[in-house]
């Protein structure tokens, strides 16, 4: 274990050494990279003027839903930041056979596929979303008592694990078709979903979208269960949310990494 | 001339017009090229197109949990089926107005030196990429028909009662110039990389005012409301003076009626003024880009 992490360390810090090689690209990157979350914060901010709340009698009004906004920004920072870059260029290794060459180092494929390109300039979306949390926080009607901050990042830690195991999943699809370019549009259109408090999803069409969501593919569970835990009242009935997110997150990682290993199993090179 | 394919000898008689019959040949030609790439990858055509409608599920989900904790009829005159129907409008606005890739292959070009070509054949290099893209519109429109089709069934109950044939007709101009303008901003943009080198962010920091400014995101009628500090003057007005909203929110407003009269005729017109003001823009920017250009790679 502590050989993997020192490698990752390795892996970061030449990250942030080519990163900072090339300060101005990065400085642009993090301001585009703020720019579009500045952006939807407008929007959200729009639909403000003209609704006290997100659905009725859901809670979710101005404060707790920003506080739900900056939980997603925080989750998909870390997974933007650690694992996306990396799942980015795993189609072309597949499709011009240097995925052969992962495979034949004396370390885990998994981890060099996923975890071998970090970027840094993602990280700034989470530090927005942690000031936004602080903004957030002090306008809750309640404030979230201890136990909520205790169980907080450990609830952000299984939406990263379940949005990991998604990453992993698609990018066994991609070994398995040999290509698949729409890796990364798959994947901005299902954490789609995962954007908005999960009461919106009602009726007949959305509640079975809320099911699917929820139990399949449980992309509900990332933001809205950590997100819940601060900005809403702790009652009994919420731990059942959050023991449901541990286990999913576990669950997932589990299924990924044996569908990753059965992809892999299957792979044939792609070079001469 | 290259004598490699009949291609650069069709094109060149293309343009300099001197065989129009030649001309009209490559045209097909291109056309059947283009289908015929785009057929290849068919099915992964057809999923990406009906994946793209699946922000608008949310959309349609968020607005109507909006609409359920208001006690408002409407939202800056748009009930929730208005909305709903808005955002289907506008993806297929974006369908004409959206030019993937071109910004990027003019500055590419420029970087890396293959634009030459087009300086030493009769070619003219503007008028060749348009013609490219209205055959990639044509075959992107003829196999997108399926899955826009779907989606449009499946939510008919949300959209409006056909228009009259006025309306129709202005709703077609403002697509045919909404294709148009976003083609010779997105050149203009493009044609920048005469004088940067590296022009990716700029592209990022456009598509970003671009997505917000267009109607995009949400009817831009939304920002009546909201003061810029101008008197009498609102964020939604500003935002009506400057070309963006003509590529994803004034069709969609033309189609659900909220622009009609005296207003859609003015309209119509100042859109048609953007289009010849970015033709100019685009062509000063080649003419001006190619005198101070110096060729890089073999």
């Amino acid at each position: 274990m502590s050989r993997y992490l020192s490698i990752l360390w390795t892996f970061a810090r030449a990250c942030l050494v080519r990163d900072m090689t090339f300060r101005a690209n990065f400085v642009l990157e993090c301001v585009t990279s703020l720019g579009w979350m500045a952006m939807n914060l407008a929007f959200y901010l729009l639909v403000f003027q003209f609704t006290p709340e997100i659905g009725a009698g859901t809670g979710w009004s101005k404060a707790p839903f920003f506080a739900f906004v900056a939980t997603g920004m925080i989750i998909n920072s870390v997974v933007q930041a650690l694992f996306m870059p990396s799942a980015e260029e795993l189609t072309e290794l597949v499709r011009t056979g240097g995925l052969d060459a992962v495979l034949v180092r004396p370390l885990d494929a998994q981890f060099l596929l996923s975890m071998h390109r970090v970027d840094f300039s993602s990280l700034a979306n989470g530090f927005v979303g942690i000031g936004l949390l602080a903004w957030a926080v002090p306008r809750l009607d309640q404030p979230p008592p201890p136990i909520a901050w205790a169980v907080y990042p450990m609830l952000i830690l299984c939406g990263v694990a379940i949005l990991y195991g998604l990453i992993i999943m698609l990018a066994a699809a991609t070994i398995l078709m040999g290509r698949n370019q729409s890796l990364y549009d798959f994947w901005f259109y299902i954490t789609n979903f995962s954007r908005y408090p999960a009461e919106i999803y009602a009726g007949p069409w959305g509640g079975p979208l809320r099911a699917a969501c929820t139990f399949v593919i449980p992309i509900l569970l990332v933001v809205n269960v950590p997100a819940r835990v601060i900005a809403q009242p702790l009652t009994g009935q919420a731990w059942w949310p959050v023991s449901g997110t541990i286990l999913a997150a576990l669950a997932t990682l589990v299924i990924s990494r044996r569908v990753f290993q059965s992809a892999l199993a299957k792979y044939r090179s792609a070079s001469s | 001339m290259s004598q490699a394919g009949a291609t650069g000898e069709d094109v060149a008689g293309l343009f300099v017009a001197r065989r129009p019959l030649a001309g009209l040949r490559t045209w097909f030609t291109m056309l059947a090229i283009c289908i015929e790439e785009r057929l290849v990858y068919r099915g992964d055509f057809i999923v990406g197109t009906l994946m793209r409608f699946l922000p608008i599920v949310t959309q349609i989900f968020l607005w109507t949990a909006v609409f359920a904790a208001t006690s408002r009829p409407d939202i800056a005159g748009y009930s929730r089926n208005d909305i709903v129907a808005y955002y289907l409008l506008t993806m297929v606005t974006r369908a004409f107005s959206s030019m993937p890739g071109l910004s990027g292959g003019i500055a590419r070009s420029i970087r890396d030196g293959s634009v030459k070509k087009y300086l030493v054949q009769p070619v003219d290099y503007v008028s060749f990429l348009l013609a490219a893209r209205v055959a990639h519109k044509l075959v992107y429109y003829l196999v997108a028909l399926l899955p826009f089709g779907l989606v449009f069934f499946l939510c008919r109950s949300y959209l409006p009662p056909v228009p009259d044939v006025a309306t129709i007709l202005a709703f077609l101009a403002s697509l045919v110039m909404s294709f148009l303008l976003g083609f010779f901003m997105e050149a203009a943009l493009g044609m920048l990389g005469f004088w940067f080198l590296e022009v990716s962010s700029l592209m990022f920091a456009y598509m970003l005012v671009q997505y917000l400014l267009s109607g995009h995101m949400f009817p831009l009628d939304m920002l009546a409301g909201i003061p810029t500090g101008l008197p009498n003057v609102s964020l939604a007005e500003v935002v009506r003076w400057l070309p963006f909203h003509y590529t994803a929110y004034f069709p969609a407003a033309v189609w659900l009626g909220k622009i009609r009269g005296p207003e859609l005729t003015a309209s119509l017109v100042a859109e048609a003024v953007w289009v010849v003001v970015m033709i100019v823009v685009c062509r000063l920017a080649w003419w001006r880009g190619t005198r101070r250009w110096s060729a890089f790679g073999g």
